[in-house]
């Protein structure tokens, strides 16, 4: 008998019955749509990512190149690694390598920083998550430079874990990460302590799409 | 050793799950160090007010409980079906699946692997899977190094210490400890280092980031599997996780057979629920997930072993089954009175505190753990805050009647404490007996010092060892009651 079967006969003598079936949907009340919506959408995403030291900016599609200039200058970012697909024009003066799936941990080590876009963003966990598709790229390369600027449309925000995870049902075979904030450890004495072995600094620039929806400077007021 | 319909226990001689002493005798050591119990005690505070604050700002976390609870209990009853969906959901992304009786063999089966990618060394995920099966010890014994990539674990490993929490094994640990093991045992580290928590982890961070590009072979656990996609998640902070499961070649994961969910959408509950009763934090700083393998992303050969190890023997209990719904966020540990105050390490499992207490005695069978049941004052806080409701007190009560019962039909003596549960129950069922009984107990009133008795004659010895009882009362309460009647 392999070790499969002999496991899957144990098993088979062992479980229950006396209990209900997987409900298939979920029907336990929790709450599975957001109410929030635009800049109170927006306003909660910013807070949210602030809170866990997250660095935020907030701009207009038509904005958008200007800041990205401005995030990298203020950060001296100088040499950028990009993911195939990022559809953006990247300021003079800064050296952009793209991504050709052939440079090693070693080299994306050397990279002042590395930018991209997101698929979704879950505002209440101030999470933003990356499926590697076009202008996302594959996962090297959001995780050894130090500095990961992330850009986030504001149609890709959604309030709630269950939304995100209906909209990624699609994408589930892609490799995805889900991120808040940098990386962090509390295993000293339970000291929350940013910047491990992630980058160490995450920048999230919050991108209004289209100029009808209105954008606040900073982060909403709790 | 087997146990309900003869279902094989995790087998002994491997693997974390027995301590070397009872509970009560490592209690009353771990008790007699009041630096464990400072770090201990600052800790779980620290994070029982970070989860706290995180559960109230969601207004349906008893449902998200309910849902966890509800998707666990139908997972057991079709377990085989979810884990055989799995398993071809994997292998149609290219991901190969094998399957361990037990320890022993997922051992071999991770050393094989290794062996066949050439590999001399990996780098670890923490992963309470392979901390059971004592993979590190097996992977040694073949001539292969295994480095614990997470913080904690690190310290852990570098301690030559065991883990004494599930979240955070080195929460016994204070700052100037792990600076003194850092500086004794890590070649890299500086002379000047400082014990400032910063700095202990911009050591670590450069200690390892070498390690973790060069290592071929990744090896994790899995805190989900989704049987509908063939999906595996982990969980984590720092970044370690992020590391091992992308930069290396192969990549390894140990998953007991109980973290199988059955569908995508029920990420939405536990990716909810498990963050915040574990670190209290909304959402982890990282979680990875991948599904079998992804072409041009990351390791290219990509293994899943699914162990049983004893989970079949708990299956196998009716009433002692929940134990294996635990998704191991380690809430329970930090609202225990008894956790708080023994730590990790008198448990003798990688599982302690009160989910330990009820699992590790069922995955090992109960003569082997017979102590665990009892390591506990039934206080009721574990199973408010376990995130899929497990009923943990029950259970505690329902294994310490499965220790008596098993106990005597073997013939063996049943400690002190089975015996007066067992006698208890035969005089409470009786009211003359009761009223007999507690007439007698009167008399201890004779011994007792400043209303405590700490030790009790035999055959009721066995009860104070491990416990002062309090002196019995003038009057009992049925004589009261009887009186009052009168008056």
């Amino acid at each position: 008998m392999t070790a499969r079967d002999e496991v899957l006969a144990r098993i088979k003598a062992a479980s229950a019955t006396d209990v209900p079936a997987h409900a298939g949907k979920a029907e336990a009340g929790y709450r599975e749509r957001g109410s929030r919506t635009g800049s109170d959408l927006m306003g909660l995403l910013a807070e949210r990512l602030v809170d866990y030291r997250a660095q935020v900016r907030r701009t207009t599609a038509a904005g958008l190149e200007q800041e990205v200039s401005a995030a990298l200058s203020e950060r001296g970012a100088r040499t950028i690694v990009v993911p195939p697909g990022l559809d953006l024009a990247l300021p003079d003066g800064v050296d952009v390598t793209m991504d050709d799936g052939a440079l090693g941990p070693a080299e994306l080590d050397r990279f002042d920083g590395v930018v991209t876009r997101a698929a979704l963003a879950i505002a209440e966990t101030g999470t933003i998550i990356l499926d590697g598709s076009a202008g996302q790229g594959r996962r090297a390369i959001s995780l050894m430079p130090d500095y990961h600027l992330c850009i986030v449309d504001a149609g890709q925000v959604v309030e709630l874990v269950p939304e995100a995870v209906a909209l990624l049902a699609t994408s589930a075979h892609r490799a995805l990460t889900w991120i808040s904030g940098p990386s962090a450890t509390s295993d000293i004495e339970l000291e929350r302590v940013e910047g491990v072995h992630g980058p160490r600094t995450l920048e999230v620039i919050i991108s209004m799409g289209s100029a009808l929806l209105p954008c606040r400077g900073g982060p909403r007021e709790r | 050793m087997t146990t309900f319909l003869g279902m094989p226990t995790a087998p002994r001689g491997v693997g974390h799950l027995r301590g070397d002493d009872p509970f009560p005798v490592a209690a009353r050591r771990a008790l007699g160090d009041s630096q464990l119990r400072r770090n201990l005690g600052k800790a779980t505070s620290t994070i029982r007010a970070k989860r706290a604050r995180v559960v109230s700002e969601l207004p349906d976390w008893e449902e998200l409980r309910s849902a966890g609870q509800a998707i666990k209990a139908a997972t057991m009853r079709d377990l085989g079906r979810y884990l055989v969906q799995l398993e071809a959901a994997v292998q149609d992304r290219g991901g190969v699946v094998h399957w361990a009786r037990d320890a022993n063999e997922a051992n071999a089966i991770v050393t094989r692997l290794t062996q066949a990618a050439g590999a001399t060394e990996v780098v670890k995920v923490k992963s309470m899977a392979t901390d059971e099966i004592g993979l590190n010890d097996a992977l040694a014994d073949a001539g292969i190094a295994a480095y614990e990539t997470d913080l904690a674990e690190l310290i852990v490993q570098l301690g030559h210490d065991r883990p004494s929490h599930i979240l955070v094994p080195a929460i016994h640990r204070n700052r100037a400890e792990i600076r003194q093991i850092f500086l004794r045992e890590m070649a890299d580290a500086d002379p000047a280092l400082t014990d400032e928590p910063r700095a202990l982890a911009e050591a670590a961070r450069l200690h390892l980031r070498r390690k973790f590009m060069s290592a071929t072979v990744g090896v994790s656990g899995a805190n989900f599997a989704v049987a509908e996609t063939g999906t595996l998640c982990v969980v984590e902070s720092e970044g370690n996780g992020r590391m091992c499961l992308t930069l290396p070649q192969t990549l390894i994961t140990v998953m007991g057979i109980e973290k199988v969910i059955p569908t995508w959408a029920d990420l939405g509950v536990f990716l909810q629920l498990l963050p915040r009763s574990s670190t209290g934090e909304r959402m982890n700083p990282y979680t990875s997930m991948w599904t079998g393998v992804t072409p041009g992303d990351g390791p290219q050969s990509v293994h899943l072993i699914l162990l049983d190890n004893g989970r079949t023997a708990a299956l196998a209990d009716p009433a002692g089954r929940d134990a294996l719904h635990c998704i191991r966020c380690s809430a329970c540990l930090n609202v225990c009175p008894v956790y708080e105050r023994t730590g990790g390490h008198a448990y003798g499992s990688v599982y302690p505190g009160p989910i330990g207490a009820v699992l590790s005695p069922q995955l090992t069978g109960i003569e082997d753990n017979p102590t665990l049941p009892y390591a506990s004052s039934l206080c009721g806080a574990c199973y408010d805050a376990c995130p899929v409701k497990i009923n943990i007190p029950e259970l505690l009560v329902h294994l310490r009647a499965r220790h008596v019962a098993e106990s005597s039909r073997a013939g063996r003596v049943p400690s002190g404490e089975a015996i007066a549960m067992a006698a208890a129950s035969w005089v409470m069922a009786d009211p003359r007996r009761f009223r007999t009984a507690q007439r007698a107990g009167r008399a201890g009133r004779v011994i007792s010092k400043g209303g405590k008795i700490s030790a009790l004659p035999p055959p009721l010895a066995g009860w104070t060892k491990a416990r002062d009882a309090p002196e019995p009362p003038a009057q009992t309460f049925r004589q009261w009651w009887a009186s009052r009647e009168r008056s």
